[in-house]
């Protein structure tokens, strides 16, 4: 009788696994946001599809866009466009900034909010700034809404500076902090709402996407075996990386398999190790740096040939590309926007004008750049990257090598 | 194995003992790989299967350490966090200096055996439930993790220290394969010796060990301690094999759990064998590179994972009892025994041979 209810239980445990299988399968809807604003129009939200023509179309020109302002302080540059008039919150009183930072989980956050740190110290120098109070949301919306309505009920805040986890779970938390009256900025992620006084991005994930595809394309025969590698799906500014380089890959003929990695790096080397054991691997393509030497090190415990592959501009990449002098890009996703949210308030201080979608430069670390930005970064450590824009802040270069 | 009045040959308990949950794990083992070769004939290639096992190491060790914690009756969820602690130790402590190794490892098995101890001495004289104390032991060593990274990658350590996870013997042999062979022939060696079972006396029924005269205090916190022991040097292995990052280890104990229950050993302890533990770590690693081949998304990973953690203990607890059957002379009495918990549990005298370690 026992034996009969127990084996009932397995095969209906059996049957609840299978048909859970089925029943997610391809209904993932991964943003969950079917009322998009201005930054992300119109995604194909019922496919569960990232890629967005018109957005990548942007993106595209935007990558050969002229900018305005001085190239030697890629921070302050931006793509001609509409501007906020912020001669209301003009003052010369020191302000008292407030951030709701999404975390620091992963070493591009970390070197931005070096900089950004060292950027408050600046202004706070020169009278801009009284304070920059500080909550770490570590990746959690619930964390980063309360950390945003404890900003707004405390009213201790001359502005907001927020650097949202998720797209749509913050949009309504922004939308109260705009409603404050004062100024706020948005940065690196975005939200669903036009209400901020400024919203700071590079170019953006598309445009990424882009490079590193024809970058491959460039250096690969037609039907070559390319590995994506991913860390974690349902991140706008992973995904549309991969949208559109996913894209360009198939249409160029490539054979691409793209794989969710966590950036661990044992699951980067025995994804690898596995591809290679099946054929050859003749491209690699990250959607971060994170991880890319574990890549590589895979290739040389197999005794392969090393791949062509794109990273990022962060150190452990640029390094690991110079010792072997690989086939290799280093994408950008400008890390120097940290200081750009104090920048814009000061210019706000001034009264004067900041673009309302603020979209700074990227470009990409080629081979031509890359030794030169490794000598201009020597001492910082591996998780640094070398586009961050704060060699003429205080305390460089120890703030950001004693991390 | 089941031990009976009368030897049966050689033979025969071995042919009985692929019948337990215990040995069939090893068909599994073969099946697997028999799969994974005609799914990718160039697996086949010794090469490649000696880097497998290589890759293999870390996950096997960490199911040996784990096997010694549940065969006692308890859980060690504590294993993964241990593994990322090692793994920042490493990069920390060791550096870019290569005199900093011998200290770093000698640091890194000293906070293994803190580990253990505190996780088993909490469990045993404090009686908080293993399953919490080692949760605990997770948060709090995780949160430490997070405090020495942040949460991201930091810098490798020295790359003569990285030879062990990724170097070679004679540039053919990997270390992390030599490094699971030494393990798992000490730790096959002590669950023969007397200590073994003790520890599984204990694990099937303490109350009967402890008034047999058993220090339960000490066999089940050496237990923790070798669990911790184990993910130390899985933490060694890996940080060798793939450098810095907190999030290596994750899972760990789950994947580990699993392990051991697909090696047959029974939940709430008592009864199981320490290689095939380790046998359970290499096929569930198959498992996921078959359906990796499958070109299944590893996303599922966890689904799979959990489905045979619940179908490994619901048909471990069935068939040990079957291949039991012919040979206890006590099963018609167990038959009628109303007590859902495994016979073994509240009838057969600790000491005896019938959970013994084969």
């Amino acid at each position: 009788m026992r034996h009969t209810r127990k084996g009932l239980v397995v095969a209906a445990l059996g049957a609840a696994i299978v048909l859970a299988a089925c029943s997610t399968d391809g209904s993932v809807d991964p943003s969950a946001n079917p009322d998009t604003g201005t930054e992300q129009p119109a995604e194909t939200q019922a496919s569960g599809e990232w890629f967005d023509q018109a957005v990548y179309d942007e993106q595209f020109e935007q990558r050969s866009a002229t900018f305005e302002g001085d190239p030697e302080t890629p921070w302050l540059q931006y793509i001609d466009g509409e501007m906020t008039d912020t001669a209301e919150w003009a003052t010369d009183e020191p302000m008292r900034a407030c951030f709701a930072n999404a975390s620091i989980s992963n070493p591009w956050r970390q070197t931005g909010f070096i900089t950004m740190q060292q950027q408050a110290e600046a202004l706070t120098e020169s009278g801009v700034l009284a304070s920059m109070e500080v909550r770490d949301a570590g990746d959690d919306d619930n964390t980063q809404i309360a950390d945003i309505d404890y900003f707004i009920s405390q009213g201790d805040c001359d502005a907001f500076i927020i650097s949202p986890n998720s797209t749509a779970a913050l949009t309504p938390a922004v939308e109260r902090a705009c409603e404050t009256g004062r100024p706020v900025i948005v940065f690196d992620r975005g939200v669903d709402t036009d209400c901020a006084t400024s919203f700071i991005h590079p170019i953006g994930g598309y445009a990424w996407g882009i490079d590193t595809a024809e970058f491959l394309i460039d250096n690969l025969d037609e039907g070559s075996n390319i590995v994506a590698l991913r860390i974690l799906p349902g991140v706008d500014v992973l995904e549309h990386r991969w949208a559109a380089a996913e894209k360009l890959l198939t249409e160029a003929g490539m054979n691409v398999e793209d794989h969710f990695t966590g950036a661990d790096p044992t699951e980067i080397k025995s994804i690898i190790t596995d591809a290679l054991s099946a054929g050859d691997v003749d491209g690699i393509w990250m959607d971060a740096g994170d991880g890319a030497v574990a890549a590589i090190e895979a290739f040389e415990d197999a005794g392969a040939e090393l791949p062509v592959i794109t990273g990022e501009d962060e150190m452990s990449f640029l390094r690991a590309w110079q010792e072997r002098d690989i086939t290799a890009l280093g994408p950008v996703y400008s890390n120097f926007q940290w200081r750009t949210p104090l920048l814009a308030l000061e210019m706000i201080a001034n009264g004067e004008p900041v673009p309302t979608e603020w979209v700074l430069p990227q470009v990409p670390v080629t081979e031509d750049d890359r030794d030169a930005l490794i000598e201009a970064n020597e001492g910082m450590p591996d998780g640094h990257y070398a586009r961050f824009g704060g060699e003429d802040l205080p305390g460089f270069p120890d703030a950001w090598q004693n991390r | 194995m089941t031990a009976v009045a009368v030897q049966p040959s050689l033979g025969r308990r071995f042919v009985a003992g692929l019948g337990t949950p215990s040995g069939a794990v090893f068909l599994l083992l073969v099946a697997l790989l028999v799969a994974v070769v005609v799914a990718n004939p160039n697996f086949a290639d010794p090469n490649q299967l000696v880097r497998f096992l290589a890759r293999t190491a870390p996950i096997a060790i960490a199911a040996i350490g784990q096997f010694f914690v549940i065969v006692s009756g308890e859980f060690d969820l504590s294993m993964g966090a241990v593994i990322a602690t090692q793994v920042v130790i490493a990069g920390n402590v060791i550096g870019q200096d290569e005199a900093m190794i011998l200290p770093g490892i000698a640091l890194m098995l000293l906070v293994g055996v803190v580990v253990g101890v505190v996780n088993g001495l909490l469990t045993t004289v404090a009686k908080v439930p293993s399953f919490i104390v080692t949760l605990g032991m997770m948060l709090a060593l995780y949160g430490f993790v997070r405090f020495l990274t942040g949460g991201a990658a930091t810098g490798n350590p020295v790359d003569s220290f990285r030879e062990i996870g990724r170097g070679l013997l004679l540039d053919t042999i990997p270390y992390p394969v030599i490094m699971l062979i030494v393990v798992g022939a000490a730790a096959w060696a002590l669950m023969r010796a007397p200590y073994g079972q003790t520890l599984l006396a204990v694990g099937d029924n303490p109350v009967t060990a402890r008034l047999s005269g058993t220090r339960t205090v000490v066999v089940k916190t050496s237990a923790f301690v070798l669990s911790a022991l184990a993910a130390t040097v899985a933490g060694i292995l890996l940080v060798g094999y793939a450098g810095v990052h907190p999030s290596i280890g994750q899972g760990y104990e789950f994947q580990a759990i699993t392990a051991v229950v697909l090696g047959g050993a029974v939940l709430g302890g008592g009864r199981g064998w320490v290689l095939s533990a380790a046998a359970g770590a290499i096929s569930l690693e198959l498992l996921f590179t078959l359906l990796n081949i499958a070109g299944i998304d590893a996303t599922w990973r966890p689904t799979v994972q959990g489905a045979i953690i619940i179908a490994a203990v619901a048909l471990g607890g069935v068939a040990w009892r079957a291949a039991r059957k012919p040979s206890a002379p006590a099963a018609a009495a167990r038959a009628e025994d109303p007590d859902p918990a495994p016979p073994s549990k509240t009838t057969t005298p600790p000491i005896t041979t019938t959970t013994g370690e084969q």
